[in-house]
């Protein structure tokens, strides 16, 4: 269920009234419907499911569990 | 890609996995809801890799699989139709009704088209004034506001010739629906993260208390998964409940407010039909009635049809992972990905098929 | 009714047929001017040759050796012009690549065109013209033809059908019933652009991937291959459609054997990688039309990689996997994470899902 995967937000536009956007995924880039995440700016990350961003991603949230996910792998490795 | 490749990272993987084979003591049921998640385990291996100890079984969060048989039969009604163009996801096409399906009627001539964005379906209807376009709205909460944009892009453009045939879906009545069950043996679940991504995780603090059960938000590669099992066994493990969100890059407690806002201008909540488990209240969304004359059903006159799931196919006790799909006598036998019985062998994220798929043969790597 | 008999020089001001079209008309297809005209005007100009331009029903050609390897493919891609290519060198490379994977040198095509009526001349004209490029570039001449014209809506666009006439020089038996056990298994460059590259031109799925479809000729990769492998090179083929994951089961089949593959050596370039995440689809089922898979036995794998790395068609070939013998007709990959997985044979193409 809910395939889903994030890419980058390269542009903005807008299309008989709704917010879209050029996203980026590893070089491909689709046009998403951008009105949920309205607040949204060139260069953040959103998590695209059918057409559709469904949110914008917490760059630093992602950085802290990422972190946190390496820190506690390696610490029980060493210990 | 970022936010992708690195939780792919085989070293941190197999250190989650020593911490779970360190964390666990005794036997566990953890449900994955999301059949992307299914999807994925199985994909990687991941149920193989996991101590014995800890059971996997996987839920019924797959739209395809659950889409119940007498809209199945709808959908194919409609798409028959000469003067319908019938839009669907690419997932619906091979779900099979009582004879036949989405393809088989595309082959007698019915004008079937796959889109990737529900937003398609408006592009088509403008493109094609003279035909009655009608969208197959099916999912779980992710794909709901995407419909719900189309209806009210479709309102804005003032576009005549689109209706939906809706069988949305919602997962908290799901899992609240298989811990009532008498026969439930899931002990904690791993929440599907894209729903939560759109609805937020408080929808499930009334589960965790009510029913003290561990539930974990969760992604889907293979370190989010296996850091929300690990999650899973250590409340387990220490007799706790609580809702821990392992999948914080990209889900928040309150979720998406404005495509929470979309889902409930134009859908209510009603009471829906799961195939394989039957009505679960309150389950579904249908769209309100300021919309209704976007509802394909009244619109081409389609009366309700009673129809009975195969007798052979034990899909609703797989669903409710109360079996395994190779517990099935009619796995691998008479019921494949070519030949399929029940929904969860068609689509590739039903736990059939990615059993059949990936793991027919079991313990490939003892040999 | 006139006022007088008709002379004959009336008729000479009767309305003349219309000879000069922008698209393609049953009359084309007819047997008659139109047809010559198509044919002399188009097809001969375009693919020049003795044997062609003798304009018999058949073409009479001399051939080396004894041993011939000949292949028929019928193209029928939507939609007809993609990024990379068009309908017209896929069918001219399909087929001297089918011809190529015994080994042969590919040398004469023939090519058989039906052509739904109402299809633009200048489109036609584009893909015969591609066809000619394709052909040179693969050093083969087409020496026969057919042009059928069908009623709107009766066919879509145009469909090409290519038969391929190659000639073995070389005495080894090639074939997919060959592998042994200790075979490697040599892919030869990254997967699944062709596939995409098409899809991504496919209504309601549009999106923008700066990859284009990696339409190519593989006899000349062939040729560095065996004079590399000789008789160490017991397999080979295109992964066309169902892609490296329909090969790998048709080899497991053939021969009976068990064929195990690593999945971090799978190439696949990231924005093919995007497509295909995008649209739920698995790289290894999506079709190419510029790669091919190789079985050589163990001691010559290293000399054969080497030598297709050599080459423009195999600078990004890679060993993925071996045969067993155990686990006859099955193939299964080692996960990332280090499990093991089946790689079924797809049951029909893939389709792009939401879920």
């Amino acid at each position: 269920m809910c395939l889903a995967i994030p890419g980058k937000v390269i542009s903005l536009h807008e299309e008989n009234g709704l917010l879209m956007g050029k996203v980026e995924f590893g070089g491909t880039l689709i046009s998403a419907c951008l009105a949920y995440v309205p607040e949204v700016k060139v260069g953040e990350y959103v998590i695209v499911h059918a057409g559709f961003a469904l949110n914008v991603i917490d760059e630093e949230e992602a950085e802290r569990t990422f972190a946190l996910l390496k820190e506690i792998g390696e610490s029980e490795g060493q210990g | 890609m970022k936010y992708l490749e690195e939780y792919r990272n085989p070293e941190i993987a197999h250190r989650l996995l020593d911490e779970i084979r360190d964390k666990v003591t005794r036997p566990w049921v953890i449900m994955e809801i999301c059949g992307g998640q299914t999807h994925a385990i199985l994909r990687n291996g991941i149920d193989e890799l996991l101590p014995d100890t800890v059971t996997l079984v996987h839920g019924p969060g797959c739209p395809v699989c659950v889409t119940p048989l007498e809209l199945i039969e709808k959908a194919l009604t409609l798409a028959s139709r000469p003067e319908v163009t019938f839009v669907s996801f690419g997932d619906m096409l091979r779900v099979p009704g009582v004879s036949r399906d989405l393809f088989k009627v595309k082959s007698e001539g019915g004008d079937v088209r796959i889109v990737y964005s529900p937003l398609d379906a408006i592009r088509i209807a403008k493109e094609n004034p003279d035909r009655q376009v009608v969208f197959f709205a099916v999912g779980f909460e992710t794909t709901a506001p995407n419909s719900a944009m189309l209806v009210a892009q479709a309102v804005r453009e003032e576009i005549t010739n689109l209706s939906l045939l809706v069988s949305h879906v919602l997962v908290p009545p799901a899992m609240t629906a298989l811990l009532d069950s008498p026969q439930n043996r899931v002990q904690a679940y791993l929440a599907a993260g894209h729903v939560c991504t759109v609805m937020g995780w408080q929808q499930y603090e009334s589960i965790v208390r009510d029913y003290h059960v561990p539930i974990v938000v969760t992604g889907f590669e293979p370190v989010d998964l296996l850091s929300g099992i690990l999650s899973a066994i250590k409340q387990l493990e220490s007799g706790q409940a609580k809702i821990e969100n392992q999948y914080a890059r990209m889900v928040t407690r309150e979720g998406n407010l404005y495509a929470q806002r979309q889902i409930d201008d134009v859908f209510q909540i009603c009471d829906r039909t799961w195939r394989g488990i039957g009505v679960i209240p309150r389950s579904g969304l249908k769209l309100r009635d300021k919309y209704a004359t976007f509802d394909a059903e009244p619109r081409f006159g389609l009366t309700d049809l009673v129809i009975a799931e195969p007798a052979d196919c034990i899909s609703g006790i797989i669903l409710q992972g109360l079996k395994k799909p190779n517990e099935c006598p009619q796995f691998g036998n008479r019921c494949t990905p070519a030949t399929p019985l029940g929904a969860t062998m068609v689509s590739s994220e039903g736990a059939c098929a990615a059993y059949y798929n990936y793991q027919r043969f079991r313990n490939l790597s003892e040999k | 009714m006139p006022d007088k008999p008709l002379a004959p020089e009336d008729f000479a001001r009767c309305p003349l047929p219309i000879s000069e079209h922008d698209t393609v008309q049953l009359g084309h297809g007819a047997g008659g001017r139109m047809m010559q005209n198509l044919i002399s005007n188009l097809f001969r100009w375009a693919f020049d040759n003795d044997a062609l331009n003798k304009m018999d029903d058949m073409a009479v050609v001399s051939l080396p050796g004894n041993k011939l390897a000949i292949s028929t493919d019928s193209f029928v891609v939507d939609p007809i012009f993609f990024p990379g290519g068009n309908i017209g060198e896929l069918a001219i490379y399909g087929t001297v690549n089918d011809v190529a994977m015994s080994g042969a040198r590919p040398l004469y095509l023939t090519a058989g065109f039906i052509i739904e009526e109402g299809f633009p001349l200048a489109d036609l004209r584009r893909v015969v013209e591609s066809m000619r490029d394709a052909a040179r570039t693969a050093g083969v001449s087409i020496i026969t033809g057919d042009t059928k014209v069908v009623h709107k809506g009766k066919g879509d666009k145009i469909f090409i059908n290519t038969t391929g006439i190659g000639v073995i020089e070389h005495p080894h038996t090639i074939s997919g019933t060959n592998l042994q056990p200790g075979d490697r298994l040599i892919l030869s460059g990254t997967i699944a652009e062709h596939g995409m590259a098409v899809l991504s031109q496919r209504e309601g799925l549009q999106f923008d991937m700066p990859v284009l479809s990696d339409a190519a000729p593989l006899h000349g990769l062939v040729s560095r291959i065996i004079e590399a492998g000789g008789g160490s090179v017991h397999a080979l083929r295109d992964a066309t459609r169902g892609g490296v994951a329909a090969v790998l089961n048709e080899f497991a089949v053939s021969s009976k054997v068990g064929i195990r593959i690593q999945e971090k050596s799978i190439p696949v370039l990231p924005a093919v990688a995007g497509a295909c995440g995008l649209l739920g689809l698995d790289p290894l089922y999506v079709a190419n039309e510029g790669k091919l898979v190789a079985a050589v036995s163990a001691d010559k794998a290293e000399e054969v990689l080497s030598a297709m790395r050599a080459h423009q068609m195999g600078k990004n070939a890679v060993i993925i996997g071996e045969v067993i013998a155990e686990q006859p007709a099955v193939v299964t990959m080692q996960t990332l994470l280090g499990s093991w997985r089946i790689v079924d044979i797809p049951l029909t193409e893939q389709l792009p899902r939401i879920c």
